[in-house]
């Protein structure tokens, strides 16, 4: 089936989503809807969807208008679906998830599960997914999840398949598996939409390529283009896709993690005998598949931990037992992987965010007051220092786009005098522009000498920032790697293969 | 880990206090009645020893105790269901061998009376589980019974029609659960807050049309029939059971009905399916083309009727008239048994069950003129409660968008 849109135009309010963005997909063929975060890729997928109404514009399949009041009729229309975050319910089993919407019943509605099993079964075998029907949705692994998702788009016999950034949850070797059954899908007929803004997967698997920026087509790509003139397009300029640092300069051994056991609330262990240590002037990044125990570690670290057996030191001083106060003013700097939950308050202004850690002492308060002249100008000082974008220092954190919040949170983490950072996921959602400048703050932190801890879950972000990369996977350390370790490798550490 | 650990730790200090209580034993043996004139099978009345039950009760509680304390600690695995099953029971015997000391419990009148008692529960718990499921927390079912308790007997009284004054109840709960529904998911108001307001204005309501209207003519107004007990042949002459459960009126047979069909529909069928993926995540329900509002809409007002059936119990069912606030909080506690029984229609039921001998072993204890004050004993269905659920049962999970609205953009 072949995929038309005509000049689709989606305002919210004053801001335009969509602007007059026109895309063909032929059957059998992937095409790749590329850009930023907040380009419009999402909006565009959700009007083809149903979910939005296009205020201006047409759809066509096959040349035909079509018109979706809802996901219901875009379904029934032959489009599938498969969602960046998972619509599938949790307590349900994958064949209840699968049947939902459309589902076989007997005499009477009652729901024919046999039907919906053996329809699970028979999809499953056929792309080879291994895939148990009455498995609970909720206790299967993300990259299992998502086939399910796949199979649900695939049981009302969609053919154009809409994959909605999907490998951002995976690891590399789900990825890679993932590419292949898009092929698979493509040899046998479907007309695939693949939106992303990870060029390496583009070049793998598109067959065109499709450029949005701010809501606009900006023009189409050739696969065999490179990842500079995609990621150029994108942004609308030129871009150093490559980090710049040095050679590290290494100081003494100041951080040491020794046989760190740690628990959950509900009694469960989820850190296993974690042993690491960073040098001054050294970055180590924590690779692995989200929650596998990174933020378990960095809770520790933090202090925000309390069941822990095992040895966290800094600069030769105990930080097991310390309270999360008495840490940061040993010198950690620490920034969160949701900064919107755990960074930031976002009802309140810039320049109080700014001061959210120091609000009690000097200079910024004087006994039981906070000084407002000094808390502006030091938010001035930032404001530029760190070109947050913003209509003044009294804007609100949450007005912010995501690359401003998380400069403001560098911004205050990054102004105390710093023996140890740590970053869980510091470029989680931003654009590459708002990447760059991450990026080389974190060098600069590096380079003045301070031990420095990123987690990544990108493995492009791990090997171009490490200088060595320690792999967790399950709450254990699987190794510590210098940077330069094959993708191959890593990948497998990360799935815990090797 | 700490969840099973607490466990063995409750059970362990109520095995102690099982011991105590059986060191403080009267000599007096207790005499139970087992059978009814009706029964096919006649059991004989047998006498027990409150030393004996008690020492009994004691060691197997213990036991337990420190089974479950062993599984904990060595295999690190929760109270198996069964341990509970057996844990509560050997105390619940004990209990009643003990208050009953000296005199003749009555076992068919202490099960039928609990029943009579748990109907309002059960039809209650009903709406919960309808309304829940769906992700709207019902916290106004103590209005829905309210409000059809008075429109029951209002009409019934007006048209001495008894199944007339069971549609009144119908639409009137349905009509308070629309407004809990038109709140909850079209403005979007906290659905604790419209739900506690709900209740708050028909206790208003009712008071006021009671005392202006009902109690200025009583003779017309709140004089209703009453349902009469129905023997269903045969069953009825079942030993301890039969005398229980098919000795009812009809309200209490169509709360079976009525039963049966909620955990049919709401597990096996279609219409089920959708209720819980609105009530889990309504997003995911909307991108297959669930109609979440409607779906809402419906499963939360078919609630609301349930639980006007269960207010008509009140009246038509039992007491013959309506009173002031009559409903004394039987919604709250019918919430209660829907969390005990964790959002299932079945287990629900059967909490409501254990309220209702709760409460109505209160009634029968002042009956046959117990020592132990009658204030204390009101207390101790709702004390061994939050024994129950914060010691045993532990923490658990209703569907995830209840409370939540859901906000189409």
């Amino acid at each position: 089936m072949k995929l038309e849109l005509r000049g689709i135009t989606k305002r919210f309010g004053a801001m335009v989503a969509n602007d007059k963005v026109s895309l063909t997909v032929q059957p059998g063929e992937i095409h790749c809807l590329l850009g930023e975060n907040g380009a419009g890729k999402s909006t565009l997928m959700n009007v083809l969807y149903g979910l939005y109404q296009a205020d201006e514009g047409e759809i066509l399949l096959d040349d035909e208008v079509q018109k979706f009041a809802g996901p219901g009729e875009a379904m029934a229309a032959g489009i599938g679906m498969v969602h960046q975050h998972f619509m599938l319910i949790p307590v349900f089993t994958v064949a209840e998830n699968v049947i939902l919407g459309h589902e076989p019943t007997k005499f009477g509605g009652v729901l024919d599960l046999k039907q919906a099993r053996d329809k699970v079964r028979e999809l499953s075998n056929r792309f080879g997914f291994d895939i148990d029907p009455d498995a609970i949705v909720g206790e299967l692994p993300v990259g299992v999840q998502q086939r399910v998702e796949i199979i649900k788009a695939l049981i009302s016999d969609a053919k154009v398949l809409v994959f909605d950034e999907p490998t951002a949850v995976l690891t590399p070797q789900e990825t890679d598996e993932l590419m292949a059954i898009m092929k698979q899908l493509r040899q046998a007929g479907h007309a695939i939409v693949f939106i992303t803004h990870k060029l390496r997967e583009v070049k793998e698997v598109a067959d065109r390529i499709t450029v949005l920026r701010l809501g606009k087509v900006v023009g189409e790509a050739k696969p065999t283009d490179t990842a500079e003139q995609l990621a150029s397009m994108m942004v609308g300029r030129a871009v150093d896709l490559d980090v710049n640092k040095g050679a590290p300069k290494l100081g003494k051994k100041a951080f040491v993690v020794e046989g760190l056991n740690a628990w959950n609330e509900a009694g469960t262990q989820v850190l296993f005998d974690v042993s690491l240590d960073v040098h001054e002037g050294e970055i180590l990044v924590i690779a692995g598949v989200q929650g596998n125990g990174q933020t378990e570690l960095t809770e520790v670290i933090l202090g925000a931990h309390a069941r822990t057996t095992g040895k966290v030191s800094l600069d030769d001083q105990d930080l097991l037992g310390k309270s999360i106060k008495q840490i940061l003013d040993l010198g950690l700097g620490f920034v969160p992987e949701d900064r919107t939950q755990d960074g930031l308050v976002g009802e309140f202004t810039i320049a109080e965010n700014l001061i959210l850690d120091r609000s009690d002492r000097k200079p910024f308060a004087k006994g039981p007051s906070i000084q407002p002249k000094v808390v502006r100008e030091f938010a001035q000082e930032k404001l530029k220092q760190y070109d947050i974008r913003a209509q003044s220092i009294d804007s609100t954190a949450k007005q912010l786009s995501g690359g401003n919040q998380q400069k403001v949170v560098l911004a205050r983490e990054l102004s105390r005098d710093l023996r140890l950072l740590v970053a869980s996921q510091p470029t989680r959602g931003l654009d590459v522009g708002s990447i760059e400048f991450v990026h080389d703050q974190i060098i600069a932190a590096r380079d003045s000498g301070i031990p420095v801890v990123i987690v990544a879950t990108e493995l492009d972000e791990a090997t171009q920032l490490g200088d060595r990369i320690a792999v967790m996977y399950r709450g254990k350390i699987v190794g510590i790697v210098p940077a330069d370790t094959p993708r191959t490798v890593l990948g497998q550490m990360m799935a815990g293969v090797a | 880990m700490r969840q099973s650990r607490k466990a063995s730790i409750t059970m362990l200090a109520l095995a102690v206090f099982s011991f105590v209580l059986w060191a403080m034993a009267p000599a007096t043996a207790t005499t139970i009645k087992v059978a009814t004139d009706s029964d096919i099978i006649k059991l004989p009345d047998f006498n027990v020893s409150p030393m004996l039950v008690s020492a009994i009760s004691a060691i197997v509680m213990l036991g337990v105790a420190l089974f479950v304390g062993w599984l904990a600690v060595k295999k690190n695995r929760k109270a198996p269901r069964w341990a509970i099953v057996l844990f509560g029971l050997a105390f619940v015997v004990q209990a009643l061998v003990l208050l009953f000391s000296g005199k003749t419990m009555t076992i068919s009148d202490l099960l039928r009376g609990s029943l009579v008692l748990a109907v309002p529960l059960i039809f209650g718990s009903m709406a919960g589980v309808l309304s829940e499921r769906v992700g709207v927390v019902n916290i106004a079912i103590e209005g829905q019974l309210l409000a059809g308790a008075f429109t029951s007997a209002l009409i019934a009284s007006i048209t001495h029609s008894l199944w007339l004054g069971l549609v009144g109840a119908l639409i009137a709960g349905a009509a308070v659960s629309w407004i809990l529904a038109v709140f909850s998911i079209k403005y979007v108001v906290d659905q604790i807050i419209v739900g506690v307001v709900l209740n708050v204005l028909v206790i208003g309501l009712t008071s006021f049309f009671f005392s202006t209207v009902m109690q200025a003519n009583q003779s017309v107004f709140n004089s209703p029939p009453r349902f009469d007990s129905i023997a269903i042949p045969l069953l009825s002459q079942i030993p301890v059971l039969g005398p229980m459960l098919f000795t009812q009126t009809a309200i209490v047979y169509l709360m079976y009905v009525a039963l049966a069909a909620v955990y049919f529909f709401m597990f096996k069928t279609r219409w089920g399916l959708r209720v819980r993926a609105v009530g889990e995540y309504p997003l995911a329900a909307d991108t297959v083309g669930i109609k979440v509002y409607r779906t809402r809409y419906i499963s939360v007002v078919i609630g609301g009727a349930l639980a006007g059936l269960g207010g008509a119990a009140f009246t038509l069912g039992s007491v013959g008239a309506f009173g002031d606030k009559m409903t004394n909080g039987a919604g709250y506690i019918a919430l209660a048994a829907l969390i005990f029984g964790r959002w299932n229609p079945i287990l629900a039921a059967l909490a409501g069950l254990l309220f209702g001998f709760a409460q109505n072993l209160q009634y029968v204890l002042t009956a046959v003129g117990s020592p132990v004050p009658s204030e204390l004993l009101l207390m101790l269905p709702y004390a061994l409660t939050v024994v129950a659920v914060a010691g045993l049962v532990g923490k658990v999970t209703g569907p995830a968008s209840a409370g939540k609205p859901y906000i189409k953009s």
